[in-house]
C-alpha cells in the first residue's frame, strides 16, 4: 500500500519507545513498543480510556519526550532535538486534529486555517489562498468567514482538519476526532480521512471507537500501556463497542 | 545563538508583523477588558502629564507677570568708603554727580540714577508748624534718572527733569497715599508742602511705579536738593544710596556688567551690581510641595496601573491556556508565546499611555484656557510620556508571560 519511493524513510519508526512517568512509585505509561508507520498509510490505535493512547498521541506528535527508546520521524532523530527543533516539527511536519477541535473563537474559519502557517516561514501573501485551498478540501469553500460560534460540530471539526492540513504535513494526528460529534457529522469526518488518505495523506487516528477504528486500513491496539499490532484487528473486531 | 539546527527546514519563526498583529487582535478580542486594564495607566500618565503641564503653565505665568520688570531691573548699591570721614558726618557717596548721564550712555539702558531715603527722617507737615502728617511716609531723593527708571504713573502734573536737579529745586512729587495724606488734590493752585518747614512745590502725583514699590508710600525729592538741605546718604547699604536702571528686554546682565566701569573708570569696586535673577532659576524656584505631591499620586496610579496590567494578564494567560498549547502543537516556540502575551501588556501600556498623555494634554489646554494662561507643555516631559506606558506595559507583562511560557502544551490541550 506505501507509495513512497524505496529509501524513503518512514514517516514514524519507534524503537522500544516507552514512557515511564517519575514518582513513587513510577507509573509507565507506555512499555518499551516499535511501530512503524509508512507514508501515506492510515493507522488506528485503540484503546480504552487510559490505556496510554494519550500517551502515544503525545510522543508522536512531539509534546512529549520518550523515557527510553528511539523515534525518529521522517528519518530525523527526534530524541536528540532541542525544544526549538522540536517546535519547527511541529509546525511543519506534523498537523493535529484535536478531539475538542480548539478554535480560536474569535476568528474566522480562514483566520484559523491561517494561523497553522504563522510558525513555519509561510509568506503572508500565500497563507490566505492555502487556507481556502485546505478549506475547500475539505467541503467547507463557502463557509470562510464563518466564526466557529455559528458552526456545528462536524463544520468546526473541519476547520481544524483544513488547519491541520494546511502545511500539507508528514503526519496527520488525529485524537478521537469524532468524540465530540454526532453520527452523521462523524461520518462525514471519517469520509474527509478516506479523502486525504486517498490524496496520500500518512493519518494517525487515535480512538476509543471500533465504528471509527473499522475505517482505518490497518489497526494497532492499546492496552495497559502495552502496544500489539498482531492481534489489533481480531481484538477490535470482537472487543464490545461501548 | 546556540548551535545549528539539525532540521533540514529553517526553524520556526514568528516575523514582527505577525507578532504585532497577533497581538493586536489579542487586545481588541476584548475591548472592554482592555480599557479597564489601561485605566490605570490612563490615570498614572494622565496625572503625571497633566501635573507638569499645569506646573510649567502656572509658573510660566508668574514669571510673565514678575520677570519683564525683573529682568529688566538692575540694582546698584554703593560700598561708600568710610575712612578719613568726620565722626557723626555721612561720607559721600560713590555715585558721581552725572550718574544718570553715565548710565544712560550704555547701550540698553532706557533710564537710570540715583536715589536714597533722605537721613533724618524730615517732619511732613502741609503747612508751616502744623501736624506731622509723616508717620508711615517717606522721604526719597532720586535723580530724574532714578524717577524715570521707576516708571511712575502719573496721576496729575510733570516727573522730575533736568533742570529741577540741575539748579537744585524745591519741588517734590508724591505718592497719591502721601497726597491723600497731607490734603493734595490739585495742582493747578500749586500747592506745596513743608518739609521741616521748609516749602516744597508740588509738580506732580504718582500713583503707581513699576520698579522700588517702596516710594507709594513716599514723596521724592530731587536729588541735589536732598544734598543741600540734609547732606549725604547713610553709609549704611539698606539705607544708602543706590542706582536703579531700567534696561531693555534682554540687555540687563550686559548691562549690569559695565555699570561699575561707566559709572566710576577709577573705582569700579565702589559698587555692588544685582543683575536679575537668571529665568530658568525663576522658574524652577516655583516648583512647590503640591507637585511633588501630584506626581507621587501620579506615580501611585502608575503602580496601580502596572499592578492592573499584570492581573489583566495573568488573566489571560490562565483563560488561554488551551490557545497556547494550540499555538505550541502549530510550532510556536516557548519564546514566541512568551513575546506575544509580553507585546500584548506593552501595546496596552503604550495604548494607555497614549491616551492618558492626550488627556493630560487636553486637561492642562482646557486649564490655562479658563485662566486665561498660556498653556506651557515643556516637550522633554510631554513626548516621551507614552513611552512610560510602554515601559509599564512591558514591566507589567513579564510574570504572564513567562507563565505563558511554561504552559505545559499537554496539559493546556487535554483543557477543554
Amino acid at each position: 500500500m506505501t507509495t513512497e519511493p524505496p529509501g524513503t524513510p518512514p514517516v514514524i519508526a519507534l524503537a522500544g519507545v516507552g514512557r515511564t512517568h517519575p514518582g513513587r512509585p513510577p507509573v509507565v505509561a507506555l512499555h518499551p513498543s516499535d511501530l512503524t508507520v509508512h507514508h501515506g498509510e492510515y493507522l488506528a490505535v485503540t484503546g480504552p480510556s487510559g490505556s496510554g493512547k494519550s500517551t502515544l498521541l503525545h510522543l508522536l506528535g512531539l509534546l512529549d519526550t520518550p523515557t527510553t527508546g528511539r523515534y525518529e520521524l521522517d528519518g530525523i532523530d527526534t530524541g536528540s532535538l532541542r525544544d526549538r527543533d522540536r517546535s519547527t516539527l511541529r509546525g511543519r511536519r506534523i498537523g493535529f486534529v484535536f478531539q475538542s477541535f480548539h478554535l480560536l473563537p474569535h476568528r474566522t474559519a480562514e483566520e484559523n486555517v491561517v494561523l497553522a502557517q504563522l510558525y513555519n516561514r509561510t509568506p503572508p501573501r500565500t497563507r490566505r489562498t492555502a487556507a481556502l485551498e485546505a478549506l475547500r478540501l475539505v467541503g467547507l469553500g463557502h463557509r470562510t468567514d464563518a466564526l466557529p460560534g455559528t458552526m456545528s460540530g462536524g463544520e468546526r471539526q473541519r476547520v481544524a482538519i483544513a488547519r491541520a492540513l494546511v502545511n500539507r504535513p508528514s503526519l496527520l494526528l488525529c485524537d478521537e476526532p469524532t468524540g465530540n460529534l454526532d453520527s452523521a457529522s462523524a461520518e462525514a469526518v471519517l469520509d474527509r480521512f478516506d479523502a486525504l488518505h486517498a490524496q496520500g495523506f500518512t493519518l494517525v487516528v487515535i480512538t476509543h471507537d471500533p465504528a471509527v477504528a473499522a475505517r482505518a486500513e490497518r489497526r494497532v491496539a492499546i492496552r495497559d500501556g502495552v502496544l500489539s499490532e498482531a492481534e489489533a484487528e481480531v481484538r477490535t473486531a470482537e472487543g464490545p463497542a461501548r | 545563538m546556540s548551535r545549528r539546527s539539525v532540521l533540514p527546514e529553517p526553524s520556526s519563526r514568528l516575523g514582527l508583523r505577525d507578532l504585532l498583529s497577533e497581538a493586536l487582535s489579542g487586545v481588541l478580542q476584548r475591548p472592554g477588558r482592555s480599557v479597564l486594564t489601561m485605566l490605570g495607566t490612563v490615570l498614572g500618565i494622565g496625572a503625571f502629564v497633566a501635573v507638569l503641564g499645569l506646573t510649567a503653565t502656572a509658573s510660566g505665568q508668574i514669571g510673565e507677570q514678575f520677570s519683564l520688570t525683573r529682568a529688566t531691573t538692575v540694582d546698584v548699591t554703593d560700598r561708600p568708603r568710610t575712612d578719613g570721614v568726620a565722626p557723626g558726618a555721612n561720607p559721600p557717596s560713590n555715585f558721581p554727580e552725572d550718574t544718570d548721564r553715565r548710565l544712560a550712555a550704555i547701550d540698553g539702558v532706557r533710564a537710570g540714577g540715583v536715589w536714597w531715603p533722605v537721613p533724618g527722617a524730615p517732619v511732613i507737615t502741609a503747612r508751616p508748624n502744623g501736624p506731622n502728617e509723616g508717620t508711615g511716609l517717606s522721604v526719597l531723593a532720586a535723580t530724574p534718572g532714578a524717577v524715570a527708571a521707576m516708571e511712575p504713573t502719573l496721576a496729575a502734573g510733570v516727573t522730575m527733569d533736568a533742570f529741577v536737579q540741575r539748579t537744585a529745586q524745591p519741588v517734590v512729587l508724591l505718592s497719591e497715599a502721601a497726597a491723600g495724606r497731607l490734603g493734595v488734590s490739585r495742582l493747578d493752585a500749586q500747592p506745596a508742602v513743608f518739609l521741616d518747614n521748609v516749602p516744597y512745590t508740588v509738580i506732580g502725583i504718582y500713583s503707581d511705579v513699576r520698579r522700588r514699590p517702596g516710594a507709594l508710600l513716599g514723596l521724592v525729592i530731587p536729588a541735589s536738593t536732598a544734598l543741600e538741605r540734609y547732606g549725604n546718604p547713610a553709609p549704611q547699604p539698606d539705607r544708602g544710596a543706590q542706582g536703579l536702571v531700567a534696561t531693555r528686554v534682554g540687555a540687563a546682565s550686559v548691562v549690569a556688567a559695565q555699570i561699575p566701569l561707566a559709572l566710576r573708570p577709577d573705582a569700579p569696586d565702589a559698587f555692588t551690581v544685582v543683575p536679575p535673577p537668571d529665568p530658568h532659576s525663576l522658574q524652577d524656584g516655583v516648583t512647590s510641595d503640591l507637585t511633588g505631591l501630584f506626581l507621587a499620586l501620579a506615580g501611585i496610579c502608575l503602580l496601580v496601573g502596572a499592578v492592573g496590567i499584570a492581573n489583566t494578564t495573568l488573566v489571560a494567560v490562565l483563560e488561554r491556556t488551551e490557545e497556547i498549547g494550540l499555538r505550541r502543537s502549530l510550532g510556536a516556540r516557548t519564546g514566541h508565546i512568551a513575546a506575544q502575551f509580553l507585546t500584548e501588556s506593552t501595546a496596552l501600556g503604550t495604548l494607555g499611555g497614549l491616551i492618558g498623555t492626550s488627556l493630560g494634554v487636553v486637561t492642562v489646554v482646557a486649564v490655562a484656557a479658563a485662566r486665561d494662561w498660556t498653556a506651557v507643555l515643556q516637550p522633554a516631559a510631554t513626548l516621551p510620556a507614552p513611552l512610560i506606558g510602554t515601559v509599564v506595559g512591558l514591566l507589567a507583562g513579564l510574570y504572564p508571560a513567562l507563565r505563558a511560557a511554561r504552559t505545559d502544551p499537554l496539559k493546556a490541550l487535554r483543557s477543554a
